[in-house]
């Protein structure tokens, strides 16, 4: 594995990466928001991200081991993002920073993904169905634990499967009801429109794979983006919770 | 809409300085923090209390610090959580060495960002515990909330875990009893305007001149019914019974009992609302060992009322009647 400090660089590259997107999709972020929410989603994001790049940008983070600085972007986004998304995104960093204490290894990574994605599902009390970030970030876990650990892939190509995951997760929003935050509010209104919160998760991970590209060997192999079946399928799931319950 | 502010972005931090300059030995703020703590916070040997939430509910949060009550008070913007690192930070300031009990109202966003500054002090070695009030009534989930959103009734939680602290109880009794109110008190609250949001500068909602909304919480969100203007007699029924049904209590149960103001609803009203309000326990036999009248839990400006029940019983009275010296609510032995 890379040492700590290309490993530095390499989180400090994905955060200007991560940054540079959701600036560019700000608008974009916020139209779907508007649609189903309060229309908060892109400027929240977009400050937030902006203040990472800012906390980064000093000479004491060259000190900084590669889980400190994962845990100082959480505590950043926390900081300066607020509301539900605050915790969401940035908790559910901060906390599973410490899964990255040994350094940035295909096996720690997995163990950041499930912390990450646990912090998110306490925190948020969703499950899959809801109309959330969940539906997004459940079938892009499940994928990359799977192609590493199951199916011993490399790690690039693992998150190469977990980015496609992610992106049938997101579209797989647009049908549904939304049953949690100011979504459900809408109840039925709210189906036809794509939950901004999968969709950010989709964006910050498809820019994690463009930095890993530069940082590790080997190319992605774009094949590895046909689906693949992720450990629980989000229709089978929704369509159990969908019939066990009426509102 | 007239309203007496300057830059609405200022709301806030204005607010917070003009309390400190009326109370400069009570209450400092943390540096950089929309956080006020007690002055002599963290109080040795002692459990800290603390609680937060959107502004605009005063005296709820700040004016509960003070002897007996909270420790600690952090004011979001309006209607809107603070962020979890405010919290932490307030969490840190009033940890003696022997933990910190969260009160958390059930809003969404309160509940996650509590959560996470619980687990950020954790890892800084503050013991941490956190109790979820949930009192309202009216709904099962709202606009905001997963279950039943938490309102008045946290008045009385910091009132009595606050006693329960400064008795030398440890965190683990103090949550207990915090739990313990929590399980037994109820609230249901009406409105007969909107509230004006000072960012918004017009009503949150529209409600005709002859129309009322019942079961109604504390950010202008919507009620679970509207309906056509009643007498205070008939609105303190329909509050009053809802709260009694939920709890069940019957002959005999002593109480504790809340009308408390929206903001915007003059004291005299509030009072008649409560004669009947005791009318209606005595006639289910219940007996009211202690009644509050006024403003504990606001919604800016909004008219209107809550009305919150707490089943009692011989700790509770204790705790409830224990002296407590904050900015908002005295009592004395």
């Amino acid at each position: 594995m890379v040492d700590a400090e290309i490993q530095r660089e390499a989180v400090l590259a994905a955060v200007e990466n991560v940054a540079a997107r959701i600036a560019d999709e700000k608008s974009h972020l916020t139209d779907l928001d508007s649609a189903i929410g309060d229309a908060d989603h892109g400027a929240n994001m977009n400050r937030g991200f902006q203040a990472v790049v800012e906390a980064v940008d000093g000479d004491e983070v060259d000190d900084m081991e590669p889980d400190e600085l994962v845990k100082l972007v959480g505590k950043t986004i926390i900081s300066n993002v607020g509301g539900a998304a605050g915790p969401l995104y940035g908790g559910s960093t901060m906390l599973a920073s410490t899964e990255l204490e040994d350094g940035i290894t295909a096996e720690t990574s997995v163990a950041f993904a499930e912390t990450y994605l646990q912090k998110v599902q306490d925190r948020g009390k969703a499950e899959i169905g809801a109309k959330t970030m969940v539906d997004a970030l459940v079938p892009a876990v499940h994928t990359y634990k799977k192609s590493i650990e199951q199916d011993d892939l490399p790690p690039l190509t693992a998150l190469s499967k977990a980015v496609d995951a992610c992106e049938r997760g997101v579209r797989y929003t647009v049908p549904l009801r939304a049953r949690k935050g100011r979504a459900s509010y809408l109840d039925w209104r709210s189906v036809g429109h794509q939950d901004p919160g999968a969709t950010s998760t989709l964006y910050i991970l498809e820019e994690l794979l463009d930095t890993a590209e530069e940082y590790l060997d080997g190319e992605v192999v774009r094949d590895a983006r046909s689906p693949d079946v992720p450990d629980e399928s989000p229709e089978e799931t929704a369509d159990e919770s969908l019939g066990g319950e009426d509102e | 809409m007239k309203k007496l502010i300057n830059d609405p972005a200022d709301y806030v931090d204005e607010m917070l300085d003009g309390m400190i300059a009326a109370h400069p030995d009570r209450v400092r703020r943390l540096d950089g923090t929309k956080v006020l703590v007690r002055a002599d916070a963290p109080v040795e040997g002692k459990v800290g209390i603390v609680s937060g939430g959107g502004s605009g509910h005063e005296p709820t949060h700040a004016g509960y610090l003070g002897n007996g009550m909270l420790d600690g008070a952090a004011a979001g913007e309006v209607f809107t959580s603070p962020t979890a690192d405010q919290l932490e930070e307030m969490v840190r300031a009033c940890d003696s060495g022997e933990g910190v009990l969260c009160v958390v109202k059930n809003y969404e966003g309160d509940v996650m960002n509590f959560e996470t500054a619980g687990e950020m002090a954790e890892i800084e070695d503050v013991e941490v515990a956190e109790v979820v009030v949930d009192d309202d009534v009216a709904v099962e989930d709202s606009l905001y909330t997963s279950g039943r959103r938490g309102v008045c009734g946290t008045i009385f939680v910091h009132k009595i875990a606050g006693a329960k602290a400064a008795a030398g109880g440890d965190l683990e009794e103090v949550r207990t009893v915090a739990e313990k109110v929590v399980d037994n008190v109820g609230t249901m609250g009406m409105a007969l305007t909107s509230c004006v949001t000072p960012e918004k500068g017009e009503p949150t909602f529209d409600l005709g001149d002859d129309e009322i909304e019942l079961g109604i919480g504390i950010h202008g969100e919507p009620g679970v019914e509207r309906t056509d203007v009643m007498s205070a007699d008939e609105v303190a029924d329909r509050l009053t019974e809802q709260v009694l049904d939920d709890l069940d209590v019957g002959d005999g149960d002593e109480v504790a009992t809340i009308v408390n103001g929206m903001g915007g609803t003059p004291l005299s009203e509030l009072y008649i609302v409560n004669r009947r309000v005791q009318e209606i326990l005595g006639d289910r036999g219940l007996e009211t060992w202690d009644a509050w009248v006024g403003d504990y839990m606001t919604s800016l400006d909004m008219m209107g009322c809550s009305v919150t029940v707490l089943r009692l019983d011989d700790e509770l009275k204790e705790l409830l009647g224990a002296p407590a010296d904050t900015l908002a609510l005295k009592r004395t032995d």
